[in-house]
């Protein structure tokens, strides 16, 4: 049997190492998570009881349905709370390494500038800065690649979104220089 | 018979120039979308919703639907050339498919995949035409409580019938039902949930929080992983084709059970996943080698993509015909539905005929189109993967950051989608499933306008849910599958209980 060549090879240098050390269990972050979330069922039964959660001449009261769900939402908190309880002698698998959290903040602290910086430059400017940036410092592509890459898909956007489709996004200073 | 006479409409709205450049349009995103990592047939159709907001319903809903079929197809290609499933409902196919590409079938393995897809997919399609306007025209006599115990129905069998724990279930389903609350009431046009918030006061959009909870954590997670790839390159030749085509016919029982499971599946909410793995297992038990699966047997390929793609198009039956997605795509479906300004329900197939055969008919089209289109350009779209994430995962967050903010023109849409993205994170990291969740937020509303308005019609008496023998049997049935795991394990208990002997 003729055996297939392989040929396409992609290589990741920045590969988070199989040893990192982990950040936190998912036991720990699903026990957190389950007591965010009975806060937030707390706080949403406790505005639809002031937005009336019993019956009128009409029916039920607006807040009649949302009510009852936020306590079903605190007894499956509960109840997962409890099964967690119970399993606190077993080990718990990890929820994130140190170097995969670092991967994950390499993308969601960018991605945070950018809907920051499109406030005040436009998102087309920003996407512009995200994805040049984000090619050249975190994917150690070349700057006149990343560079060009970034120009032109922000310059499709553009295209299709503004020019071909209508479709209106923020906008800054450069925008308004050339006239849109 | 009248569903021939209609789907030829079908076929009549579809053949213009402008949609069938739309069809082609979107049958090539769409392949994009399951070939590249960190991007899925949801997301990949939420992300590409705002294109189709100018467009008249008909256009959008084939170019969206084309989008699906495409990442359907392209799901195949990685994990048959790389190891890599491109969609979770392609994880099966990597089990014979890659060693298949490893002994230089890689071309075999491809045209068996894609062509069971197209079966798989015509079977869904046959049955959505003949079964769809008869479920339509029964439900246009249901009156709320009926939809009610419909709804019902369909969020206690998620509960019920997933694998996943129900507790976590139960969470992701009552979030999203309570978050479809936010902002005016319907019924009583009265505030709630918002906290004075102007931006609250327009309630949480559906398509917002799909692209953050589907676009946004899918490049977190995707970056966790090490991205290196090495994969086969492959060129399919006619001969090949033929080839395969040839000995189709003797793999038909399993090309019909695999389809059955998927049609099945993707009308219930179990989904693409569930249904590729069920038929790739059951190929496996009922062969008569089974050894020689997962080392590249032709059968492990065909299985899986057949229920995939039947199931994943089958999943479009209850959104077209009640208003109820069966899959998180069509659930994304059915939001743009409401975009573009068309009420989902039964009522579609008597208001907005040409929408609705337009529909049908596209996938008949959309199908053989993109068997043909994957088919022909494979070694483009492996080499696709060649471009280093690094450059992809930047332009996914710029479309979906334009996605978020097109649908209402407010940046709080944008922080909104970063919010659902870290929450999408850790709910797929905790194994909170996010499907229920998807469901219940597109449903939300109206699943208590119709039990608000039961109540009201029956002056709060409960016992209007089994007020006829209809809605009676939908609501037993919810309550059923609601407690179907306690009820099974009681069946278990009691048939172990004689082999168990006091000592």
């Amino acid at each position: 049997m003729p055996k297939s060549e392989v040929e396409i090879i992609v290589e990741d240098p920045a590969a988070p190492e199989s040893d990192s050390p982990a950040v936190t269990t998912t036991r720990v972050v699903d026990v957190a998570v389950s007591f965010l979330l009975l806060a937030f069922a707390a706080l949403m039964a406790y505005d639809n009881w002031r937005t009336g959660m019993g019956w009128d001449a009409t029916g039920p009261q607006a807040g009649y349905f949302p009510f009852y769900l936020s306590v079903i939402l605190a007894t499956a908190c509960l109840w997962g709370l409890a099964s967690e309880f119970l399993a606190r002698g077993k080990t718990s698998g990890t929820f994130v390494t140190r170097a995969q959290f670092r991967r994950v903040l390499q993308v969601f602290v960018p991605t945070l500038l950018f809907c920051l910086l499109m406030q005040w430059l436009g998102l087309y400017v920003a996407s512009f800065l995200l994805i040049a940036g984000f090619m050249a410092y975190i994917g150690r592509i070349a700057v006149w690649k990343s560079l060009l890459t970034a120009f032109l898909f922000s310059l499709i956007m553009f295209v299709t979104f503004q020019v071909a489709f209508d479709v209106i996004m923020p906008k800054g200073p450069l925008e308004a220089l050339l006239g849109f | 018979m009248e569903a021939f006479g209609l789907l030829l409409y079908g076929f009549s709205v579809l053949l213009t120039w402008k949609i069938l450049a739309l069809m082609m349009v979107g049958l090539v995103l769409g392949i994009f979308v399951g070939v590249l990592p960190g991007l899925g047939g949801p997301n990949g159709v939420a992300i590409l919703l705002p294109l189709t907001f100018t467009m008249d319903p008909t256009s959008a809903i084939v170019m969206l639907s084309c989008i699906y079929w495409g990442a359907l197809f392209g799901g195949a290609i990685t994990s048959i050339l790389f190891n890599i499933p491109g969609e979770a409902w392609s994880v099966a196919t990597t089990f014979d498919g890659y060693p298949m590409a490893q002994q230089g079938k890689a071309a075999e393995a491809l045209t068996a995949a894609f062509t069971s897809s197209f079966i798989g997919s015509l079977v869904a399609v046959i049955l959505i035409t003949f079964l769809a306007p008869g479920i339509a025209s029964f439900a246009l006599k249901f009156g709320p409580p009926e939809f009610f115990s419909v709804y019902l129905l369909t969020f206690c069998s998620f509960v019920g019938l997933g694998r996943e724990d129900k507790h976590k279930t139960i969470i992701s389903m009552t979030l999203g039902l309570l978050l479809a609350g936010v902002g005016m009431d319907t019924v009583s046009g009265q505030l709630r949930m918002t906290f004075g918030s102007n931006d609250l006061l327009r309630g949480i959009n559906f398509l917002v929080a799909v692209i953050g909870l589907f676009g946004i954590s899918e490049i977190l997670l995707t970056m966790e992983e090490r991205l290196a790839l090495r994969g086969h390159a492959a060129k399919i030749s006619l001969r090949v084709v033929l080839k395969v085509w040839k000995e189709l016919p003797q793999y038909w029982v399993t090309l019909l059970r695999s389809s059955a499971i998927g049609c099945w599946l993707g009308i219930t909410p179990g989904g693409a996943i569930a249904a590729s793995f069920m038929s790739y297992n059951l190929a496996k038990r009922f062969s008569k080698d089974k050894d020689s699966f997962g080392k590249g047997r032709i059968e492990g390929v065909f299985a899986p993509e057949t229920a995939a793609h039947a199931s994943g198009t089958s999943a479009l039956l209850p959104m077209l015909a009640l208003g109820i997605p069966g899959s998180g795509t069509a659930a994304i479906l059915l939001g743009g539905l409401m975009v573009w300004g068309l009420n989902p329900g039964p009522l579609l197939f008597v208001e907005h005929k040409n929408f609705v055969w337009g529909l049908i008919a596209s996938m008949y089209l959309g199908n053989v189109v993109g068997l043909l289109l994957v088919l022909t350009t494979v070694p483009f779209f492996a080499a696709v993967l060649r471009v280093p994430f690094s450059a992809i995962a930047p332009m996914i967050v710029v479309s979906c950051a334009i996605g978020a903010y097109a649908i209402q023109n407010a940046m709080f849409d944008i922080w909104l989608m970063l919010v659902f993205g870290v929450v999408g994170y850790a709910f797929k990291k905790i194994g909170i499933p996010l499907a229920p969740f998807t469901l219940a937020l597109v449903l939300g509303n109206r699943a208590e306008d119709s039990f608000r308005l039961s109540m009201i019609g029956a002056g709060g008496d409960m016992r209007v849910f089994w007020s006829n023998g209809l809605v009676g049997t939908i609501t037993t049935l919810a309550l059923v599958l609601l407690f179907w795991p306690l009820i099974s394990s009681g069946f278990g208990y009691l048939r172990r209980k004689p082999v168990q002997q006091p000592e």
